[in-house]
């Protein structure tokens, strides 16, 4: 499918295909290399099914190392927005967008929150909420509960600024620091490895320009399992639950 | 070079960029010095073929094997949701056909009805580890493909340049009929020099200068142009 993808480009078509992200990456990373990344070819590669909440079908279905391949491919943006609203604004985004891009969204009904008619500017990180003591930059399905777990600690009297990060690659280095040189320190969450996640993308964007204590919510270089899609971001620590421990555990090494 | 309302060819077996190289200088994409840089530091000829250097002519990268159908198949369509009646030929080697991409992307074509195709095969029977029947044996390639529903010719001679141009015209005046065309060439590896034929030895080997002027003297009908 990639293959044919980077051909039907050849003939000014702008293609746009389509599977369960861990089949639309892993298992075509050397197709989207070659003939997509390399050839420099305007491919949209939309990546259903990411992560662990797509449940009850287990780890061979969960990929949780697709933004990692993605990211690593010279010239391929990377985009992993939050709901419905945003996943549609981007999907016609980035046909205005000339160049591979991988647009990756989950599975499960999540919260529908961003507004209907906001425009998606890709590369343009959205400030959701505004805050002094921590950042909370999240991405995908994390940002509605960074936003669950901003409200529980601004009760406990710890104002949090969360910043929806869609776009993975190219990284909204401005917006990441600005908000970490007003709060000091930052918790980066997402659905995916905390290796060659956005989490790292950050900690490189802080130690090149300033550095500051982060802490990850993602999963811990595992593989996942069947389960329901709460029962997993449970387990794996991925919830709002997870976000406000790891603000707690940050807010003392500053 | 925008991929409309021209014919396109692609490489599939893109390890044989010398010959691919040669032929599109001598067509007059670039310059034919330009073949001196050969895999040479800051040269838009890399080993393997690419768009990355901007090299006129390539159409997408090829060296990792088994790409080219679907790449090919891709173009053809887009030329039949464009109306652009030009066809597409692409070139595949026949250890390549090993990669299971291949199969899938010529199942795809026959069921897609890929008919403004033309992929040829040159089977010469021979890979970089032996010959292909003793690596992994691909048996009746025809066959095989007419079992997944292509229309197939066979060149005798894929030596021999008039059986090669008379097999295209024919391939040429079957599509259009429903069905992808795939002409499957018999070759010989190495051809008119004999210390390269019927071996795999010099599938990845450039020759030493006194093998080359052996090779030369065998070949008198040569270009005299690089």
């Amino acid at each position: 499918m990639m293959g044919i993808a980077a051909g039907l480009t050849i003939g000014g078509k702008i293609p746009f295909a389509s599977t369960f992200a861990n089949f639309a990456t892993g298992r075509v990373y050397d197709q989207i290399r070659q003939s997509i990344a390399y050839s420099g070819k305007n491919v949209k590669i939309c990546a259903s099914h990411a992560g662990l909440t797509l449940g009850e079908d287990g780890a061979t279905h969960q990929i949780l190392e697709d933004i990692g391949l993605m990211k690593m491919l010279p010239g391929m943006t990377v985009i992993n927005p939050c709901d419905y609203n945003q996943t549609k604004a981007a999907t016609i985004a980035i046909a205005d967008h000339v160049g591979p891009v991988y647009l990756r969204f989950g599975r499960p009904k999540v919260a529908n929150f961003t507004p209907v008619d906001q425009k998606f500017e890709i590369g343009k990180a959205l400030m959701l909420s505004e805050g002094t003591d921590v950042t909370i930059l999240a991405t995908g399905h994390l940002v509605w509960q960074a936003l669950l777990a901003a409200e529980s600690l601004e009760n406990q009297g710890i104002s949090a600024e969360v910043i929806n990060i869609h776009t993975i690659k190219p990284l909204d280095d401005k917006a990441i620091l600005d908000s970490v040189k007003k709060t000091g320190c930052v918790v980066t969450s997402e659905e995916h490895n905390y290796l060659g996640g956005l989490g790292e993308s950050v900690a490189r964007v802080l130690a090149t320009h300033h550095p500051a204590p982060q802490e990850f919510v993602a999963t811990q270089d595992t593989f996942g399992e069947s389960g329901t899609p709460e029962q997993l971001m449970e387990k794996y620590g991925l919830n709002n639950k997870a976000i406000e421990a790891a603000v707690l555990k940050v807010l003392k090494r500053k | 070079m925008d991929g409309k309302g021209e014919d396109l060819f692609f490489l599939s077996n893109g390890h044989i960029s010398p010959v691919f190289y040669s032929v599109l200088a001598r067509r007059g994409y670039f310059p034919i010095e330009e073949l001196n840089t050969f895999r040479l530091i800051n040269s838009r000829l890399q080993g393997h073929p690419t768009t990355h250097e901007g090299l006129p002519g390539v159409r997408v990268a090829s060296g990792s094997l088994g790409q080219g159908m679907s790449v090919a198949i891709g173009a053809a369509l887009a030329k039949k949701l464009n109306g652009d009646d030009h066809l597409v030929f692409s070139l595949h080697g026949d250890g390549e056909l090993q990669e299971g991409q291949n199969w899938e992307a010529i199942m795809y074509a026959a069921g897609n009805k890929v008919d403004n195709l033309i992929a040829t095969v040159d089977r010469n029977g021979q890979q970089i580890d032996g010959a292909t029947e003793d690596v992994l044996p691909l048996g009746d390639v025809s066959e095989k493909f007419r079992a997944f529903g292509w229309d197939v010719m066979e060149i005798e001679d894929g030596n021999n340049l008039e059986q090669v141009i008379a097999g295209l015209k024919e391939a040429k005046s079957r599509t259009g009929k429903g069905k992808p065309v795939c002409i499957v060439m018999t070759t010989m590896m190495g051809n008119g020099v004999d210390f390269m034929m019927h071996t795999h030895a010099w599938h990845g080997k450039a020759p030493n200068d006194e093998q080359l002027a052996t090779a030369l003297a065998q070949n008198p009908e040569t270009l005299g142009d690089y």
